[in-house]
């Protein structure tokens, strides 16, 4: 089938692509661009590895038709750390070891980070419902959770 | 997944007349369509985009309260909506009852009720609210009342071409409440779902609504139950014969998620906490 020229902006750079229309944005961004940080675990919505944020939004992105994505902007795990320096998300995961086997990292820290954006000041309950749809097959959720919190703090008190 | 050729129209007119092809499917927010295609039980030759055409967002509430929710609206920002949380709470609750965030910032309101699932989240929220239904084709538009757009499981009085644009919910009702019978927290489907919306005169119930999802072939309202309801105030005895009128009212299966009679006791004891709540609220 033909493929369709596609234009869309992952982390600041953008990219002219010709992609098929029954490749979904998790596989543009794997496979033809090469950002293989984002994990495709599922690939039916379930687990949330496959989590980018598209114009300011989380989404699981082996939902998302890549040539639906034409003209967006979308943020991968690749793309939050700014000149050099982690965000606060990724140096909480890393602090209290919010990761095992690290599959579903990216996932969860992109769903974190959107949901930061959106309100720190969410209660430890709150951000563990709003994280249902990540699954961790390692960790226990625990230090996850710890993670996100310590991070939502800092974000809080910088602000 | 299968090969198809993807359209984006910019037009309902153009969009609808793509639509009257044999194998052709609309694509919303995609998360029922793509699961389907991957899963190869949807394998359409064509796939219409609705995202390019303008309008079709958004939701507008009117000097009535009467509110407007188009068809692409996405599930989140229907359950996070001040008007909807406030005017009909049952519908902001049952969008928010939907997989996880990050599904609901794609799924939308029109996709959740094409798609045609008796089990559907929002819809119990707007057979309670009395939606709307505006249709549009290339021959021009009509309207169809909620509870008259289902025929069956999937099944719905859509005609080749015809494509939902909006739901229109005519007024504010004073209090409602959506309670989804589940096993997991988030990400799971209903076993069923229940909604009450009441209107009040000091302690008399002036209107009530029931609707039920997930157990019938299509969603359904309860209308005896609502009957019984109106006019009268709260008490232990009403509600009891409401819980169980509503139970009578439907017809339940038992599948892998839970028996026909578990179905049906729960419909008698989600309809007594529904309306419960939406009189609480109201
Ligand atoms: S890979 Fe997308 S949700 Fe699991
Ligand atoms: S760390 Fe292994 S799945 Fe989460």
């Amino acid at each position: 089938m033909a493929k369709h020229p596609v234009s869309l902006t992952v982390n600041g750079d953008e990219h002219d692509l010709l992609i098929e229309p029954r490749k979904t944005l998790l596989a543009v961004l794997r496979d033809t661009i090469g950002l293989t940080g984002t994990k495709e675990g599922c690939s039916t919505g379930d687990c949330g590895a496959c989590t980018v944020i598209v114009e300011g939004k989380a989404v699981t992105s082996c939902m998302v038709l890549g040539v639906t994505a034409a003209g967006k902007e979308i943020t991968t795990i690749e793309g939050l750390a700014s000149d050099g320096a982690l965000h606060p998300v990724q140096r909480a995961f890393i602090e209290t070891g919010g990761y095992q086997c690290g599959f579903c990292t990216p996932g969860f820290i992109i769903a974190a980070k959107a949901l930061l954006d959106e309100n720190p000041a969410r209660t430890e309950e709150e951000f563990r419902h709003a994280l249902g749809g990540n699954i961790c097959r390692c960790t226990g959720y625990t230090k996850i959770l710890e993670a996100v919190m310590q991070a939502a703090e800092e974000i809080r008190t910088t602000a | 997944m299968k090969s198809f050729e993807f359209f984006e129209p910019t037009t309902l007119a153009e969009a609808s007349r793509m639509f009257t092809q044999e194998h052709a499917q609309l694509l919303a927010g995609g998360t029922d369509l793509i699961i389907g295609m991957k899963a190869y039980t949807e394998t359409p030759q064509a796939v219409i985009s609705l995202q390019k055409i303008p309008g079709l967002a958004g939701i507008a509430t009117d000097a009535d309260n009467g509110i407007t929710i188009g068809a692409m609206t996405k599930a989140r920002e229907v359950e996070l909506s001040e008007d909807i949380q406030q005017h009909h709470t049952a519908l902001a609750e049952g969008a928010a009852e939907i997989g996880s965030i990050q599904i609901r910032n794609l799924a939308t309101i029109g996709g959740n009720i094409a798609h045609a699932s008796p089990a559907a989240d929002t819809v119990a929220g707007l057979l309670v609210a009395d939606a709307q239904v505006d249709i549009a084709s290339a021959g021009g538009e009509r309207t169809v009342p909620i509870e008259a757009l289902f025929t069956g499981p999937g099944q719905t009085v859509l005609a080749p071409g015809e494509i939902i644009t909006a739901f229109r919910l005519p007024r504010a009702t004073a209090g409602s409440h959506y309670i989804k019978h589940k096993i997991r927290e988030v990400m799971d489907l209903a076993f069923i779902g229940v909604a009450a919306a009441v209107d009040m005169d000091d302690a008399t119930i002036t209107d009530a609504r029931i609707g039920l999802a997930a157990v019938a072939p299509t969603p359904i309202r309860a209308i005896e139950a609502e009957n019984l309801l109106k006019g009268n105030s709260l008490s232990d005895v009403l509600l009891a014969e409401a819980g169980e009128a509503a139970a009578a009212a439907c017809s339940p299966i038992s599948d892998l998620r839970c028996s026909a009679e578990h179905r049906r006791q729960m419909v008698d004891v989600l309809t007594r906490r529904t309306v419960q709540e939406a009189v609480a609220r109201a």
